[in-house]
């Protein structure tokens, strides 16, 4: 149910690394607000270097997130990544099986929490 | 015949050797030939091996049946364990361990020979590593198990064991020496391991016939085999035996390549470590990595490395987990502990074995290849490169097992990566504001410029004035050296003459009168730092006033090249030409500057030097900087220049150079002498005119007194290029004019970069904006 938040956040990322021409690994907050009155959730982004974004949803209700959190998820979040991209057996666009990679994310999920 | 019950490694093995025997397929084993050589590699004396065939019954047919065989198979192994020969212990003895054949050497090469060439096919099998059955140890006997390779259609499950003497030219199958364990008590069975089905094996275990059906010892046979399957040392038959809890592994390489189908698989007895890779796998892998990297301090790249790994079939998603634990440092590289680590983990899973979900700790990086030395065997005995592994079990000592290592590197990963981590996290935030207003003391400079332009002839006087009084502080007395550039070696140059040299303490000088925003006065100095900096400042000498350029940071950029440049600094074209100037200016400016009016030389000559020095451009050395005249001379040429290039540049230069000094003063910011072929005069003007539209430094330079216009002209040209001394003022004021044109154009330019980064600002902000209140 996440896919369709994502997706639609995946726009504003355009939109904005589009707009600004600037670095391209913003980091920005993707802030959606209250799309429906009970649901109340953050979206943020990141775009790296070469295009590839990253969506972090974040239920609202979960306050103590700050920025810098979400900063240091996105960063690990890239290492991963790039980890992940090392890798030769990997091809990009493949959904990542990594062990290793799952595993930070779960690790930063759990933090998150 | 008594019926015989075996069991079912028996029944295995039995079929293997009757099927090896059974060359002709007939079911009928000849007594003699194969069987012969059978029994006797049993080791067993030819009385007993006549016993045996008789009680067999073979004697009575005439041959083996199968029966018979097998029959006679349990009695070699009674013999051998040294039970009395009895028919009716046939079935009666339990757990007989199989009868164990040794093999003579020559059999086993020439076996070998056939396995190699049988296993060319690889189907469903693996090539097999060319075993040779080592010497067997004490009591250790090498079984020598051929594997048939299915193709045999083995009527049991257990594909037949081959006799270990037949070579089955046909047969694919390679000959897998196993050597038994010296506990002879269990019933050995070798793993089956080169991709050959094991036919034991596989009905041990669950071994897929599939390629990765190498190794069925999925769980490893609780009974230890140790086997390994050596390319045998002939001389050295080390038998490593494995410990009675060894599992052999056998590393199953297909590696289509170079080892021609043949892979090694080396077994490891993994007992108390199964990840340990020894001594002769070690150097099995050492030398795989030779033939993708010779160096072997050097890296494996990603892609090599993949489709090495990829030969060993296993699935994409495994060889990538085995590439992520086995890439330690993370750099799509393998070195040689990494690929050797990868190389293991293939074997191993190859034989069945599930990947760890992380590194084992004997196969992290910096593993030894010192052991190599160790073991004796060389990889001679691989054929095909995939040296059998021995398996020493108890050796292991090869990897020592680098857990602190790892354990540090972790560590220091973690650290580096919360470090990393914090530290980014201000940077992102800060470097924004870097950006902002580059601090470009060209375009501070420019901004100063347009207060001098109401004086115009009065600063212009004043310029004068101040020239004259001024004396040559400025050693670069850049003016003195660029008039000679600008006014193409002639005019203004004369005191120019450091056009080269100059350059740099021109600069130094016209910093000073950068900041010198008076026109008369500045333009004065500025000549004199000029001749270092530019000839613009020769030029601007003329004009008092010249617009008292950010020499701080023009100057010296320009100011080699207004050395050079000398003669042609106006801030428009660039001076390219000037720069040739300078040289030879020194002498010339005299001359020039004396020719150059005198109404402006007055003030013009003072103004030259001063303007050359000013200009950020001038050449950094004017010695004869005191030499105003020159500059006057140079400063009338330059901005004659603007609209002229000629030689007269210098000359005229001198003149206009003062006012274009002045005026390229004021825009030196964004002027770049580069050119400053005027060192002195010009080079302010060139300068600024270099950075944006020069010309408009010309405009400034027009306010100046006609030595401004003079200096305009010549500088506002190009730089490069020598004005004609005799630039008449209209020349000079055209300059002037286009100077001060390109001073205001790049004070506008400087505005609206200094707004830029505003604007963006506001333009973010205006975008996220709408989500402000969603």
């Amino acid at each position: 149910m996440f896919h369709y938040t994502v997706h639609t956040s995946l726009d504003v990322v355009e939109e904005k690394i589009s707009g600004v021409g600037k670095a391209l690994a913003d980091q920005r907050e993707l802030y959606l607000g209250l799309l429906y009155p009970t649901e109340d959730y953050k979206v943020y982004g990141y775009v790296t270097n070469s295009k590839v974004k990253f969506v972090i949803v974040v239920d609202s209700s979960n306050t103590s997130l700050r920025d810098n959190e979400i900063r240091s998820m996105f960063r690990k979040l890239h290492n991963s990544f790039t980890d992940v991209m090392c890798n030769p057996f990997y091809n990009p666009g493949d959904p990542i099986q990594s062990k290793a990679f799952d595993s930070i994310v779960s690790t930063m999920m759990v933090q998150a929490c | 015949m008594e019926s015989l019950t075996l069991s079912d490694v028996e029944q295995k093995y039995y079929s293997e050797l009757f099927l090896s025997c059974d060359v002709d397929n007939t079911k009928k084993v000849a007594s003699n030939g194969k069987v012969l050589d059978l029994f006797r590699a049993a080791q067993l004396s030819n009385e007993v091996v006549h016993q045996i065939t008789e009680l067999c019954g073979a004697t009575r047919l005439g041959h083996f049946g199968r029966s018979q065989f097998y029959i006679a198979l349990k009695l070699i192994a009674l013999a051998q364990s040294g039970l009395p020969l009895r028919v009716e212990s046939l079935n009666s003895v339990r757990d007989l361990p199989l009868p164990r054949f040794v093999m003579g050497k020559n059999e086993q090469e020439t076996r070998h020979a056939v396995m190699f060439a049988d296993t060319e096919n690889q189907g469903p099998y693996f090539p097999r590593p060319p075993g040779r059955v080592q010497a067997k140890k004490v009591s250790a006997h090498e079984m020598i198990q051929p594997c048939v390779p299915t193709v045999d259609p083995q009527p049991d499950t257990t594909s037949p064991v081959v006799s270990p003497h037949q070579s089955p030219p046909t047969s694919p199958h390679a000959w897998r020496k196993h050597k038994r364990q010296a506990s002879g008590g269990n019933v050995d069975r070798q793993p089956s391991v080169p991709g050959v089905v094991w036919p034991p094996f596989r009905e041990a275990q669950p071994g897929p016939v599939t390629g990765d059906g190498m190794w069925s010892a999925h769980s490893p046979p609780p009974v230890q085999e140790s086997w390994v399957s050596f390319t045998d040392t002939p001389p050295s038959s080390t038998l490593p035996m494995h410990p009675p809890s060894a599992q052999v592994i056998t590393t199953v390489r297909t590696v289509p390549s170079a080892m021609t189908t043949n892979e090694i698989q080396r077994q490891i007895s993994g007992y108390d470590d199964p990840w340990k890779i020894t001594d002769e796998q070690r150097q099995y892998y050492i030398n795989q990595f030779k033939t993708i990297q010779a160096d072997l301090t050097g890296l494996i790249p990603g892609s090599a490395a993949k489709e090495f790994f990829t030969k060993s079939k296993l699935p994409i998603l495994e060889l990538s987990h085995i590439w992520e634990l086995s890439d330690f440092d993370k750099d799509g590289a393998l070195t040689l502990d990494e690929f050797c680590a990868a190389f293991h983990l293939v074997v191993a899973r190859k034989n069945g074995y599930d990947l760890p979900e992380k590194l084992p700790e004997s196969l992290m990086p910096k593993l030894i290849d010192l052991d190599d030395s160790a073991v004796p065997e060389p990889a001679t005995e691989v054929d095909f490169s995939a040296s059998p592994v021995e398996v020493t079990p108890n050796k292991s000592p090869s990897m020592p097992s680098l857990n602190q290592n790892w354990s540090e590197l972790n560590q220091s990963n973690e650290q580096w990566e919360t470090f990393s981590e914090r530290s980014s996290s201000s940077q992102t935030l800060t470097q924004f504001d870097s950006n902002i207003a580059p601090a470009d003391p060209d375009t501070a400079i420019v901004h100063p410029v347009p207060i001098r332009m109401t004086p115009s002839k009065i600063h212009m006087q004043e310029m004068e004035l101040k020239r004259t009084g001024s004396d040559h502080t400025h050693p670069t007395s850049p003016l003195m050296a660029n008039p000679p550039e600008l006014s193409d070696e002639t005019k203004l140059a004369a005191t120019i003459k450091f056009p080269g040299t100059t350059v740099g303490d021109g600069y130094s000088s016209s910093d000073s009168f950068t900041s010198d925003q008076e026109p008369i006065s500045s333009a004065v100095n500025r000549q004199r730092s000029h001749s270092g900096t530019s000839p613009e400042g020769l030029k601007v000498v003329a004009p008092p006033p010249p617009p008292p350029r950010p020499h701080a940071s023009h100057s010296r950029s320009s100011s080699l090249d207004m050395n050079r440049n000398f003669a042609a600094v106006p801030a428009g074209p660039q001076q390219p030409g000037v720069v040739a100037f300078p040289p030879a200016v020194p002498p010339r400016p005299l001359p020039t500057q004396t020719s150059v009016p005198h109404g402006h030389r007055s003030v013009e000559g003072d103004g030259l030097p001063a303007h050359t020095s000013t200009s950020p451009h001038q050449m950094p050395e004017q010695p004869n900087f005191a030499d105003f005249s020159q500059f006057q001379a140079f400063a009338v040429d330059q901005p004659a220049d603007d609209g002229e290039n000629t030689s007269d540049k210098t000359t005229g230069t001198m003149k206009t150079a003062k006012n274009d000094i002045q005026s390229e003063e004021r825009n030196a910011t964004t002027v770049n002498s580069a050119k400053v072929s005027t060192p002195l005069a010009p080079p302010p003007k060139p300068v600024r005119r270099r950075l944006k539209s020069e010309d408009e430094l010309r405009p400034d330079v027009e306010d100046l007194p006609q030595k401004s216009n003079v200096i305009a002209t010549v500088l506002a040209t190009q730089p490069s290029i020598p004005r004609s001394i005799g630039k008449d003022k209209k020349a000079i004021q055209a300059s002037i004019r286009r100077n001060k044109e390109t001073n205001t154009v790049l004070a506008r330019l400087n505005n609206v970069i200094e707004c830029d980064h505003r604007i963006s600002l506001e333009v973010q902000l205006e975008q996220l904006r709408p989500f402000s209140h969603l």
